[in-house]
C-alpha cells in the first residue's frame, strides 16, 4: 500500500501537479531518502521510454499508411534496373570469373615472354660491362648522398638520451603548456613529450611543485604548432560517483580507461587530491581525468599506488593555483586556460576521439 | 492543402506526425534511395524498408526538439540510407564494394549509433507490452498515453470505483516495469 502512495506521489511530482508546499516536502524527502530518489529517477526514465514507444508506434503507423497510399496512387513505382545498373550487376556477378580469366591470360603472356628471352641471343658482353660501370658510379653517388643525409639528420635529431621515467601529460594551453606529475620528471635535465602519432617534441620544465606532485611543461620545439583545445579545465569539485575517464600511456600507445570518483579526498585524507576508481599503471601518471562533460577534473597520480592499491587524482583547481604562481613571471603571463569544453554535448566516443590528440607521453632522463 | 516551402517546416510536420509532411518527404526522396539500393544489390522491398528506418531516424531527431538540420533533408536522408544499407549488406555478407553515386553525404555514424540504442529500448518496450496482456495493456495506455483520469477508466473498464482501477493500474505498471527492466539490465 505504502508503495502505491509513493509511486502516486512520484507521478504527481513528475507531472508538476504538486502544490509548492508539497513539492518542497517531497524534494526534501528525495534528498534524505536515496531509495525514493532512485524510484523517481527510474520512474521518470520509464515514463519517457513509454511515451517514446507510443510516439514511434504512431509514427510507424502513419509511415505504413502513407507508403500504402502512395503505392496505390502509383507515385512509388517499382523501378526496373536501368541499363547502367544492369552492367554493374553483371560485373559484380561475374567479377570472379573475369578475374580468373584475366590471371590465366597474365600467366600465359609471362611464360611466353620468359620463353622468348631464353631462346633469344645474349646481349653483347661489352655493353654489359659498360652498364655495370655506370651502375658503380651511381652506387657511389647514392652512398655519398646517404652519408650527407645522415650528417644533416644528426644535426636536427632529438637528442639521443636514455629516458629513465615516463608518464603522461596533457595540454592545458594550446600554445604548448602541459600539466603532468612532478615525480615523473624529477631530476630530469631533458624532457621529451610524444603525441599519439609518435611525434616527439622537446619541452622544458617551467614549474615544479613536489608537494602537490604537479609540474607544468612548455614545449619549446620549433616543430610544434599551437592548437585549440577541445576540453576545459574544471575549477569546481566533483561529486562522488560521478563517471570519469582517463587517457594515458602505460605503454607506447595511448590507452583509455573509465571509472568513477570514489572519494573526495586522497591518500590519508589529503584534500589536495581525490580518489578515483579506474584501471591505472605507473605510465598513466600525469594523465588527465575527464568528467562526462569532457572537462578535466584532475590529474591522475599514482605516487601512492604501490602502498595503497588505490588511484588518486590531484584536483584540477590546483592547476589554476599553480598558474597564478607562474604568471607572476612575465615570460609566462600569456598562459590562458579555459573552463569551457567544446566537446561537452558529445557522446563519450566522440569526446575521446577529439581529446586524445592533446595527450602526450612525457619522458624524462 | 498546406504547402511546405522549406525543410524546417517539413521537420516540424514530421515531429508532429503530420501525414502531408511525411508524404512530401516520401515523394521528394524515395526515388533517389530506390535507385541507390537497386544499384547496390538490393530490391524494391529493401528500399522501402531502409527508407522507413531512415524516416524514423529523422523523426527521432525532429521530435527531440534540439535538432538543427545542418544539411538538406535530401542529403541527410540519403546519407542515413546509404549507411544503413551498407551495414545491412555487410551483415548479410552480400557486401561488395559499393557503387558510389555523386550525391553529397554528411557523416551520420553517431546518430545511427544513438538510433540503434533507442531502437533496442523500443523493441524491449514492445516486447514487454506484448507480454502483459489485456486488460493491463489497454489500462496503462488509457492512463499514461491517452491521459484519461481514473474515474473514466473505471467506467470504461467496468471497475466499481476509481480506487479499484488505480490498484489494478498499479499492479499492471509494476509488471510492465519488471518485464522492461529485466530486459534492459540484461541487454546492457
Amino acid at each position: 500500500m505504502e508503495e502505491i502512495l509513493l509511486l502516486d506521489a512520484a507521478e504527481r511530482y513528475l507531472r508538476g501537479e504538486m502544490t509548492p508546499q508539497e513539492k518542497t516536502t517531497f524534494e526534501e524527502m528525495r534528498h534524505t531518502n536515496p531509495e525514493l530518489d532512485q524510484l523517481v529517477v527510474e520512474h521518470h526514465f520509464f515514463l519517457e521510454e513509454m511515451n517514446r514507444y507510443s510516439n514511434i508506434k504512431a509514427f510507424k503507423n502513419t509511415l505504413q499508411e502513407t507508403q500504402a497510399k502512395l503505392e496505390a496512387e502509383g507515385v512509388l513505382k517499382e523501378k526496373e534496373l536501368g541499363p547502367g545498373a544492369r552492367v554493374v550487376n553483371l560485373w559484380k556477378r561475374y567479377k570472379k570469373t573475369i578475374a580468373i580469366a584475366a590471371s590465366i591470360a597474365g600467366v600465359t603472356s609471362l611464360l611466353t615472354y620468359a620463353a622468348t628471352n631464353i631462346v633469344a641471343p645474349k646481349a653483347d658482353i661489352n655493353q654489359v660491362t659498360e652498364l655495370s660501370k655506370k651502375l658503380d658510379v651511381l652506387t657511389k653517388k647514392t652512398d655519398y648522398q646517404g652519408n650527407e643525409l645522415i650528417k644533416v639528420k644528426g644535426d636536427i635529431k632529438v637528442p639521443n638520451v636514455q629516458f629513465k621515467s615516463s608518464g603522461t601529460g596533457f595540454l592545458i594551453d594550446g600554445k604548448g603548456y602541459l600539466a603532468t606529475n612532478a615525480h615523473i620528471i624529477k631530476n630530469s635535465s631533458t624532457v621529451i613529450v610524444q603525441n599519439n602519432k609518435g611525434e616527439e617534441f622537446i619541452a622544458k620544465i617551467v614549474l615544479m611543485d613536489n608537494a602537490k606532485d604537479l609540474a607544468i611543461l612548455k614545449i619549446t620545439d620549433q616543430e610544434f604548432k599551437p592548437l585549440t583545445l577541445p576540453y576545459g579545465i574544471s575549477k569546481s569539485s566533483t561529486e562522488i560517483a560521478e563517471p570519469i575517464y582517463t587517457f594515458g600511456y602505460p605503454r607506447n600507445e595511448i590507452v583509455y580507461g573509465e571509472g568513477y570518483l570514489s572519494a573526495k579526498t586522497g591518500f590519508n585524507g589529503d584534500t589536495l587530491s581525490c580518489q578515483i576508481d579506474v584501471p591505472a599503471n605507473p605510465g598513466n601518471s600525469g594523465g588527465p581525468v575527464f568528467n562526462e562533460n569532457g572537462e578535466v577534473i584532475g590529474i591522475l597520480s599514482t605516487r601512492q599506488m604501490q602502498t595503497e592499491g588505490a588511484v588518486f587524482a590531484i584536483q584540477s583547481k590546483y592547476i589554476y593555483k599553480a598558474l597564478e604562481e607562474l604568471k607572476k613571471n612575465d615570460a609566462y603571463a600569456d598562459i590562458k586556460i579555459s573552463t569551457m569544453s567544446s566537446v561537452r554535448k558529445m557522446q563519450r566516443k566522440a569526446q575521446a576521439r577529439k581529446v586524445q590528440d592533446f595527450i602526450f607521453m612525457v619522458k624524462g632522463n | 492543402m498546406k504547402v511546405y516551402p522549406n525543410d524546417d517546416l517539413l521537420l516540424k510536420g514530421l515531429a508532429s506526425n503530420d501525414k502531408e509532411a511525411i508524404e512530401a518527404i516520401y515523394k521528394e526522396n524515395f526515388g533517389l534511395i530506390q535507385t541507390y539500393i537497386l544499384n547496390n544489390n538490393g530490391t524494391s522491398d529493401d528500399a522501402k524498408d531502409i527508407f522507413q528506418e531512415a524516416m524514423i531516424v529523422l523523426y527521432e531527431k525532429a521530435a527531440s526538439g534540439s535538432f538543427e538540420l545542418t544539411a538538406q533533408i535530401k542529403t541527410y536522408v540519403y546519407s542515413v540510407c546509404r549507411r544503413l544499407w551498407l551495414k545491412r549488406l555487410q551483415q548479410s555478407n552480400r557486401y561488395s564494394s559499393p557503387v558510389e553515386s555523386l550525391e553529397e553525404t554528411v557523416p551520420v555514424e553517431e546518430e545511427l549509433e544513438e538510433h540503434q540504442k533507442k531502437n533496442e529500448a523500443y523493441l524491449m518496450m514492445e516486447k514487454a507490452m506484448g507480454h502483459i496482456g489485456e486488460p493491463c495493456k489497454s489500462l496503462l495506455e488509457a492512463y499514461y498515453l491517452q491521459n484519461k483520469n481514473m474515474q473514466e477508466i473505471a467506467d470504461n473498464f467496468g471497475y466499481t470505483n476509481a480506487d479499484n482501477a488505480k490498484n489494478q493500474k498499479y499492479k499492471c505498471l509494476m509488471r510492465l516495469k519488471k518485464l522492461f527492466f529485466t530486459q534492459y539490465k540484461n541487454g546492457n
